[in-house]
């Protein structure tokens, strides 16, 4: 197995992890937690696709490498926001759930 | 060809950094400012959308611009096609008569400064801002980046008020959108290692019919349709258009959840028009058909006005879902010449205009009575006329009565759907325009009732913001006016172009 199918399967396993995270968690901070999961995965698999493409002596393709980037940053601004508005919603109720259906 | 920057592609860039400019410098200067700019920004705004729109129109052609002169598939695109000029005027439209609408609402102070209207006077421009980059994104990563930033613009609006059942509904909300958005994101990743591009014209030349390109599209698709809270996707959406102010609840369910569709369009007829899926188009067909009687059945029984009208909105994102069953079918070459797909188009249009004039009326009312309970509007037709008109021609709009926009639509999908031999859809079409007749009509029986006991009134209501309701309903209505074959315009851009009307 080359490397870049072991870490191809690494981010596969990574994306199943967070979505059962996701869709099974009750708890807000824990689907939050299984989003970032996800996003590693993706970011992962995302690698793996700059590795396979590479051409021309380089290493590996660049342009994946600065989407990465921006996901990254895209992905720390989502879960920020995310927190923000649980804190809020802790301070303000006590709890830290979304209810029945949560 | 595709690939060089026309003239007045600049507008394209204007088009998404004004809206930027001005967020950032309500940020900095703060207080009352905000509303200040933007006020300047919407008459801005619309003009940049027109002037595009006179710019497609007058050369037929698609309008584009690559950034910082580098072209796909190493930089990113701007195009303007008909359709997202359409989308782009529509908008622009919409939020400057929304923008005039929350000068009532949410007054700056002049000394202090409030955190609501601030915060709504920076979102809302971010929103249209996020909204013109979903509209001429040519570069599906770029396009994942322009979602986002809708989402997190948008997701703030939900609990301006800031009451725990709405920061709630906030959360959701972005629970949702993110699941939506990191599916999408695996899917563009998927596409990009297989054919190493992510512009959407390139990516249609190189896009084979195999499983990975499946694989991809699915997962696209699956995101695209948490985030435009199509059944069984709807259960964030009535809370929180519910919840929200009403002037953010227009934006949320107008604009905001039209982007993901318009994404899914883009996907289904964009990327992948050489390959056409009639099955799977049915899977989305199926779903659109079952939100369409789930959503206004629920809507009936809604005991509050701002809940009908949002689980209302999750019935009339069901019929946009319709076009993709009657458009895409495997013996044609070119299934946006359909009259399905001007039909699902105007929709999107006419349910934008109609649905934020019912939100619009139903603030004023919530305003005027102090609650918004269907029970208890009684008398409130004689209180504020002005308003329950602008609220019935929303709803005239919405069960598909003609002159209206929404009829134009439904009829186009009606008529496809006959043409086509698929009747069952057509029979979906004409129950739901029954349902949202009988939501409408709840809550306009109840309205122009006369009450018992002399109705008390808790705050009078401007004539002039019940004015720009009227005028924004209005728009629902004459879009029922434009001839019968709009197809033209949406069609530019796209090759294979026949006019075609309602046949």
């Amino acid at each position: 197995m080359s490397d870049a199918t072991l870490y191809g399967l690494c981010g596969a396993v990574l994306v199943g992890l967070g979505l059962f995270g996701l869709i099974v968690n009750p708890l807000p901070l824990r689907k939050i937690l299984a989003f970032n999961l996800i996003g590693g995965g993706v970011f992962l698999l995302f690698g793996v696709v700059a590795r396979r493409g590479a051409a021309a002596g380089l290493g590996g393709d660049p342009i994946p490498h600065a989407l990465i980037i921006t996901g990254i940053v895209v992905a720390f601004a989502a879960t920020a926001l995310a927190i923000a508005l649980l804190l809020r919603l802790f301070r303000e109720t006590g709890r830290a759930t979304l209810g029945s259906d949560g | 060809m595709p690939n060089s920057a026309t003239a007045g592609g600049f507008l394209l860039v204007l088009a998404i950094v004004l809206p930027v400019c001005g967020v950032l410098l309500s940020l900095v200067l703060g207080g009352r400012h905000a509303e200040r700019i933007a006020l300047i920004l919407m008459p801005a705004g619309l003009a940049i959308a027109l002037a595009i729109a006179a710019a497609v129109w007058s050369t037929h052609n698609v309008l584009q611009y690559s950034v910082g002169n580098w072209s796909p598939p190493l930089g990113v695109a701007f195009r303007a096609d008909g359709l997202s000029t359409a989308m782009m005027v529509t908008t622009a439209v919409l939020i400057c008569g929304i923008g005039l609408f929350a000068r009532g609402q949410f007054p700056s102070p002049q000394q202090s400064e409030l955190r609501a209207p601030l915060v709504f006077w920076t979102l809302m421009p971010a929103v249209w801002g996020a909204l013109n980059a979903v509209f001429i994104g040519g570069d599906l990563f770029n396009l994942y980046v322009a979602l986002e930033l809708l989402t997190f613009a948008a997701v703030p609006l939900v609990s301006l008020d800031g009451r725990a059942e709405t920061l709630a509904a906030a959360l959701r909300y972005l629970l949702f959108a993110l699941f939506g958005s990191i599916l999408y994101l695996l899917g563009a990743v998927l596409l990009y290692g297989a054919y190493g591009t992510l512009d959407i014209v390139l990516l249609s030349g190189h896009i084979q019919a195999e499983p990975i390109a499946w694989a991809a599209i699915s997962l696209m698709t699956t995101g695209l349709l948490a985030k435009a809270a199509l059944y069984p996707f709807h259960l964030w959406l009535p809370p929180a258009h519910a919840g929200a102010p009403a002037p953010a609840s227009a934006i949320l369910s107008g604009l905001v959840v039209k982007a993901p569709f318009f994404l899914v369009i883009r996907l289904w007829f964009d990327i992948m028009p050489r390959m056409p899926q009639p099955a799977a188009a049915q899977v989305l067909g199926i779903l659109g058909a079952a939100a369409i009687l789930v959503g206004s059945v629920v809507a009936l029984r809604q005991v509050r006005l701002k809940l009908l009208i949002a689980y209302s909105t999750v019935a009339q994102i069901g019929y946009l879902f319709l076009m993709f069953p009657l458009a895409i079918k495997p013996e044609m070459g070119h299934p946006w010449n359909t009259t399905a797909w001007t039909g699902g188009v105007l929709q999107a249009i006419s349910h934008a205009f109609a649905k934020a004039a019912m939100f619009m009326s139903a603030g004023l009312i919530a305003e005027a009575l102090g609650h918004d309970r269907i029970a208890e509007l009684s008398g409130i037709g004689r209180a504020l006329p002005i308003t329950v008109f602008a609220f019935a021609l929303g709803g005239v709009s919405l069960m598909g009565l003609p002159p209206s926009g929404g009829f134009v639509a439904k009829a186009m999908l009606l008529t496809a759907a006959v043409a086509e031999g698929q009747w069952w859809w057509a029979v979906v079409v004409l129950v739901g325009g029954l349902l949202a007749g009988g939501y409408v009509f709840l809550v306009l029986a109840r309205a122009l009732a006369d009450s018992n006991e002399p109705l008390t009134l808790f705050a009078t209501v401007s004539r002039r913001r019940q004015a720009v309701v009227v005028a924004v309903a209005l728009c629902a209505v004459l879009l029922g006016f434009v001839p019968l074959h709009p197809s033209e315009f949406l069609q530019i851009g796209r090759p294979g172009i026949a006019v075609g009307g309602i046949r």
